[in-house]
Order: C-alpha cells, then structure tokens, then sequence
C-alpha cells in the first residue's frame, strides 16, 4: 500500500511542474501587469517596484529564481498586498474555503446519497422520478443562480438566514454551503441511483433476501456497501473541485476564503498569487484523488490484500 | 411436508402476460428429495422462488394455487410472516457461488446473520454454531477461514458455505437451485454427497432444481419434469428413468452424455507439436506455474480432448497454443511454424488456420456487434472475400451451423446461449481454419443444447476435416468427442491415452477420480 501511495506521489511530480510552467508563461503573456494600473505610477517608482520584484530580469531566469523558492517551501511575496507572501495569504484563507467545501460536500453526501438511494428501490416510479429530476436540475442551474435565489428566498421573503457573513451570525454558513454542494448533491444522486441498481439486482442481494432478514437491513447492510462504489471514486475529485471551485459561492456570500484572493489576484495581474494558489489547489487535487483510490481499494476486500500485498 | 398445487404465476410486461408456471403441483416430504427438471426458461427456478415471495411484483403475479408447508399456505402469508419463514424454516442454496455471496461481508458474517436475526443468537453463541456447521459441510479450519471474504474460498468451498449458510436455522425444507451447476464435476460430485449426507443425518426435505437429469440420477426420490411453464412428466425415480413416458422426458434422457466416438482414421503426421511448453505467470508475487513442461502431438483430423479440474491450467495452454497467452518458454509447431517467435505478419496468416471457440457465449461476442458483422470480420479481415461477397458466404456459414438466414442482422443479446454459441462456432469456421481450441464450448449449456451443440461440432468437426483440441472439466462430453485424451492436473500431464484406454483402464488415480465423478454413472 504504502509503495502504491508513494509512486503516485511521485508520478504527480511532472503533474504539477506542468502546471506551474504553464501557469507561469500564461500568466506573463496576458496583457498588462501587476503595476499597470489605472491609477499612474512614475516610471522610476515602476522601475524601482519591478526591480524588487525580479520583474526586470529575463523572464527564464524569473522562472528558474521562482522553481527555486518553490523548492523551499516559499510562494514569494504577494505584488498587491505588500509586505505579505502569498504563503500568509493562502493561510489565511484556506482553512475558510476548507471548511466551506468540507459543510458543501456533508450536504451532497447527505442529499445526494439519500435521494439515490430512494430513487433506486422503486426504479421508474414516482419515487423514482421526482429526486431525478431534482437532481438534473441541480445539475442543470449554476450556482452563480442558484445563489442568489436562495438568498432572495431564505435570506430576504422569509428572513430565515443571513444573506451573507461567514462565522459573523448564527446560520450565516448554511446557504454558501448548500449553494456549493446542490451540483455536487446531483452528481451523487445520479451516481448513487446508477450504483444501487447494479447492485441490488446481483445475486447475493437475493441470497440476502432469502435469509429472510428485513428489506432494510438488505439495502443498508448488502447493498449500499457496493452500491456506493462509484461515489466513492468521486469524493476525491468532487472534494478538489469544492475547494477550488468555490470562488463564485465565496463572492456572492462574501466569504473570506481562498477563492476571492485567487479571482482578485487574476483581476490585478498578482503573477505569484496566482501561480501559489494555483500549485497549492493542484498539489490538493492530486490528493484528494490518491485519497480517494486508497479508500475505494480500502473499501474492496480484495483490491485491498492485492495492495497489501505489495507492501 | 410441502404440498404445491395448482400454481400459477404468470409475468406482465409491454409485449402482454406470460405464464411462466401454469397449473403446477408437486410436493415435498421430510428426509427424501424431490427435483424438478426442465431447460432454462421452463418455470422451474420461478416456481421455487414464487413460494417464497422471491419474485418481483410487479411484474411476477401469482394467480392461483395453494402451498401448504406444515399446514400453513404459503401463498396466503403477508410479507412480514413470510419473511419469518424464510431463511428459519425453509432455506436456499443458488446456483453460482461466486457472485451469490455478498464479496464485501466476511463469510462467518453473512453465515451467522440468519442466526442472529431469527432467533436473536448472542455474537459468540452464533459464532460457536457457524464454526460447527463449516465443520459439518468440510470446509477447513474454521477457525481461520470465518475471518476470509468470499474471494478467498474455491468455487466448491463457497458452496459449502451457502449450504453452511441455509443450514444454520437448521431447516426443515432446503430449496437447492442447481447447486451444482457452475462447479466441476468433481466439485459436483463431492457437493452432491455432502446434500445427501446432510439429508440423512437431519432428516431434512430437498428440492432441488436442475437442467440435468444425470445429476439427479443418483438423489432424488420424485422428480418432476417441466416444460415451457407446465408438468410434463412426474413419477419417482425408477419410473421416470426406466419408462418415460414424455417424449421431453425421452429427449432429456437422451441428453446425457454417452457413448463414444467411432475412432476416425488419423494420419500420424502431427498438425501441432508441443514441446516442454511452459507458462507462467506472476500473480502477488507469486510465480503460477499455470503450464509446466507439457508435451504431446495433436495429430492432423484428431480430436485430441484435454481434461482437467479448475486451475489445472488447461484453458491457458489451449490459449498458448494459439499465441492468445505468451508462452514462457518450450516450442510450439503448427504445420512446422515455431508459433512462439512469430512475428506479427506471420501470426496473422497463422491465426486464419487456428480458431478458438470460447466458454461462455455470453461474454466472448461483440454485444455491438450483428450476427453479420461478426461472421464476416474474418472473411474481411484475411481477405477470404470482397465487401460485395462476404454475404453469400455469411448466409452459408448460417445455415451450417444451424442458424435462420433471418437473424443475420440481429445483436447477440437477442440470442439464447445455444444459438449464441451456434454464432460462436460460425465465427471460428469462418476463416476456414484447420485447427480449432474448443475451451469448454458447451459447459456454461443446458443438457439438451449441449447435447445439440456437440452434435453440430461432430458434424461439423469432419465436414471441414477440422483437427481439434476440446477442453473440458467433464469426461463425460470429452467421451462422445474425442479420439484421445490428455489428463491435466496442477499444470501437468498426468495421463494420456486413446478415449477407449482411458476409460476402461485408467492408470492414474486422479483420472480415476475424474471418471468417478461423472453425474448419473447409474444410469449408463
């Protein structure tokens, strides 16, 4: 197991180096730059703040300067919040972005796996029908819309919830948290539908029956073990993608997150926020998917021994 | 003890209602056997499964009829009482014990679950009686083995634990659908003595369920013979077998494997030489020595058979025959091309010659695939004809084998598992080949396909001038086909001799065991 876990790692070195360099060039080649602003700065302030910045140097050996620092743990220093480095900045907003994804992702399991689940025991019913096409719709509105709605909905008809905050008041956390995780929800819907069907036609779930135990007890303990399989194999990938995709849900419910920084930082040209953000959700992406293999193995009696195995 | 009468249950789906069982009675008492015999799709297994409240409804309905188990009617229970029943009173064995055990739950788990939730047996209370039971039924070291999943057992020892599984709320009735079916005849033959075994030392009622009256032959006490949904025939066991009185009772004895080949005349000039062959592999770090330093001839018109159990290693030396597995080391001859060290050109003009033809016609055809796509790939792909031809030449193929020229462009799931079968035979003589693998063709058939299909090889087999190695687990079938027999066992040659020679004079004990271990023994 822990062979397999070290040569992903290793494999997801080239990964990222691609994505650094790509990011790194991209970047360069957009127009404009961290102190071409609007507001006129002169050209020997401009010349000075570059010079600071290793701006002024060819841009392979800003390339080569910043693999190095990379190498030492160290993002650089921020271009538009002076005298911070984005290693503070990505602290600072990171664990509320976690946290978001983290409440995001508990409303999609719980919604997504519950909705699947009930839809599958009465395939093409109402039963069936009904958490569908909730789920294509989910699926179907973006969370740019779905967003406000609830907020006209929750936070302003009813007044049941703050429209936005984040740890400000009571139950400010609930909206971004389901506006984030409603598409995810969907996607676990329709994966854990797809995965019980399979399952509770196979052969065991009617040796499970034939025990005479009870229906539930035969959906719970026989099939959902199999059943969620496949969502399972998505948590990784759906996990990455909350954390760096939550920068809409962060600008609509005013959430100090890492997402805001990473949309302002691409706004004013921050060439090394943005290249931080991007290498840290990156290094979390690849993560999240090894995690994710690990517990699908984990999870199969007999991928796991082959992996054990390996050891 | 179980009384069926008039039962009925008929399927609704878009195309209208079906009858799947109609008017069917038959009965169970303590300590014998009853089996029900009929093809796939006869009712037998709906029959069975409809008393428990098994089958879906919708679509399944029962219409009529009453099932009297120790005067309570089955078929009036609510779910919840029946429910009671099941798993306590009655209990079931299926028919494939690789996919009928949950793969995610630990054996002594699922064994003690029917423990724990009918009679609310303490952990170690059922515990103590799971490690009982895999005693009784021979599966070893139960101490240890409680703790493996399902992947962890052979085919044979898990259907030693779903026979553990049904006995453990010690049953008065055991309902067995085809419990031996997917297993080797040997396996059958040792699954079939510990029923009967069981059987006496509980005093228990069986009714099994199977396609094959040889495998019955031996067990039960009535049998009852049905088709398309209705009772054709039903008596005990000496009337059915010594004066039937069903022409499908006369057919289904028919079908049991006996006789044996007219020898042919066979030049003595080898079509293949193999010679210390091996192939290994490397499975958790293991080395599998799957083929270990095999040699013998297959010569030019022979049907060579080549028997063995599971693992013996027989279908991948078929495979390396033809190149499909590599081979590690040794020398193949094919008409006097080493086989091993072919390169790709050569292979391909090689591979029109040799066919294979596999197991399980449900997954070695082309789901995306029609009937004419399939037949006319090697047509197209050695060049035998032009776009424009290949369909005279599919048509005629059809008609070989059996098929209506009319199902030419149909899919492969719209076929049973013989004609599929029929579909995968048309598929490996279509390039006109001279030597075919044949790796358990009619295993995975009912009796009477099989019987059909192994006909249409024969048929086939000398119309072509075809020489052939037929792989099996059953001597039975290797008999009626071919002109020697190769033993296999652990990856080696432990005996080979002329079909006759083998037969009446075995040399090794495992051939021995083999022969034993043919279903129905009685009845030839």
């Amino acid at each position: 197991m822990w062979r397999f876990i070290g040569s992903r790692l290793l494999q997801a070195i080239p990964v990222l180096l691609v994505v650094i360099t790509v990011t790194f060039f991209l970047v360069r080649v957009a127009p404009g730059g961290p102190f071409s602003s609007e507001k006129a700065v002169t050209p020997e302030v401009k010349a000075a703040l570059e010079a600071q910045y290793r701006l002024d140097r060819p841009v392979l050996e800003q390339y080569i300067a910043y693999l190095g620092d990379l190498i030492r743990g160290d993002l650089g220093p921020s271009f538009k919040y002076p005298g911070r480095s984005v290693n503070e900045l990505i602290a600072a907003g990171f664990p509320v972005t976690a946290e978001l994804a983290l409440y995001a992702l508990l409303v999609a399991l719980l919604i997504g796996v519950g909705a699947g689940v009930v839809a599958s025991l009465r395939p093409n019913t109402a039963q069936d029908y009904i958490p569908m096409s909730a789920a294509m719709i989910g699926i179907c509105i973006p969370s740019l819309l779905l967003g406000p709605l609830l907020i006209l909905v929750f936070g302003i008809y009813l007044d049941w919830l703050p429209v936005s905050g984040w740890g400000d008041m009571p139950g400010d956390k609930i909206l971004p948290a389901i506006t984030l995780g409603a598409v995810y929800a969907a996607y676990i819907a329709r994966l854990s539908r797809a995965g019980m069907l399979e399952v509770m036609t196979q052969d065991y779930i009617r040796t499970a029956r034939a025990k005479g135990i009870p229906e539930w007890r035969v959906v719970v303990v026989h099939g959902l073990r199999g059943g969620l399989t496949p969502v399972v194999a998505f948590l990784g990938p759906a996990f990455a993608g909350l954390l760096s995709g939550s920068f809409v849900v962060e600008t609509i419910f005013q959430v100090p997150g890492l997402g805001r920084f990473y949309v302002q930082a691409a706004f004013n040209r921050d060439y090394t926020m943005i290249l931080g953000a991007t290498v840290f959700l990156s290094s979390l992406i690849v993560v999240f998917n090894l995690l994710s293999d690990v517990l699908n193995a984990w999870m199969n009696p007999r991928l796991r021994s082959r992996a054990g195995q390996n050891t | 003890m179980l009384n069926v009468n008039g039962l009925t249950i008929s399927f609704t789906s878009r195309e209208g209602t079906t009858r799947a069982v109609d008017n069917v009675n038959f009965s169970v008492t303590a300590g014998s056997t009853t089996a029900i015999i009929g093809e796939s799709g006869s009712g037998k297994s709906v029959s069975c499964y409809g008393l428990l409240g098994l089958i879906p409804q919708p679509p399944g309905r029962i219409e009529s009829g009453s099932a009297l188990f120790l005067d309570t009617d089955l078929l009036r229970l609510n779910k919840h009482a029946l429910r009671q029943i099941r798993g306590r009173d009655i209990a079931m064995v299926f028919q494939d014990p690789m996919t009928c055990l949950n793969p995610y739950m630990r054996v002594g788990a699922q064994l003690m679950e029917p423990l724990r939730y009918h009679r609310g047996a303490s952990q170690s209370e059922a515990k103590r009686q799971a490690l009982d039971l895999m005693a009784e039924v021979g599966i070893r070291d139960p101490e240890i083995t409680i703790n493996y999943y399902p992947y962890q057992f052979s085919g044979g020892m898990r259907q030693r634990v779903m026979i553990a599984m049904a006995l453990i709320n010690e049953p008065s009735l055991l309902i067995a659908d085809e419990p031996t079916t997917a297993l080797d005849v040997t396996v059958q033959a040792q699954i079939l003595k510990l029923l009967s075994d069981i059987q006496l030392r509980r005093n228990i009622g069986i009714l099994m369920i199977s396609h094959d009256l040889a495998v019955v032959a031996d067990i039960a006490d009535q049998i009852i013979v049905m088709q398309e949904g209705k009772v054709v025939e039903c008596g005990d066991r000496a009337a059915i077998f010594e004066r039937p009185q069903h022409p499908y009772t006369r057919k289904l004895l028919a079908s049991i494997p006996q006789g044996q080949k007219i020898p042919s005349s066979i030049s003595s000039n080898p079509l293949v030489s193999v010679r210390n062959l091996c192939s290994w592999f490397k499975q958790d770090n293991e080395t599998v020595k799957a083929v270990n330093d095999v040699s013998f001839d297959i010569y030019r018109g022979e049907v060579l058979g080549l028997v063995g159990e599971s693992g013996s290693g027989k279908s991948t030396l078929g495979r390396s025959l033809l190149n499909l597995v590599p081979a590690t080391s040794g020398q193949i001859l094919f008409d006097g091309h080493e086989v091993i060290s072919l390169a790709a050109s050569e292979l391909k003009s090689l591979r029109r010659r040799m066919q294979i033809i596999f197991q399980d016609p449900f997954a070695s055809l082309n789901p995306r695939m029609t009937v004419y796509d399939t037949l006319a790939e090697p047509l197209l792909l050695h060049k035998l004809e032009t776009r424009s031809s290949a369909a005279g030449r599919v048509l005629e193929i059809m008609d070989e084998v059996g098929l209506a020229r009319s199902y030419v462009r149909k899919y492969p799931h719209e076929f049973s598992g013989g004609q599929r079968q029929r579909i995968a035979i048309g598929r490996a003589l279509a390039s006109r080949p001279d030597f075919i693998v044949a790796d358990e063709a009619v295993s995975a058939l009912d009796v009477t396909i099989q019987a059909q299909i192994l006909d249409l090889m024969k048929t086939l087999a000398q119309e072509y001038g075809l020489t052939m190695l037929f792989i099996s687990h059953d001597l039975a079938v290797i008999r009626q086909l071919a002109d020697r027999v190769v033993v296999l066992q652990n990856g080696e040659i432990v005996e080979q001799a002329e079909t006759t020679a083998l037969f009446e004079y075995p040399q090794q004990d495992y051939t021995r065991r083999l022969l034993e271990a043919i279903p129905g023994k009685s009845l030839l």
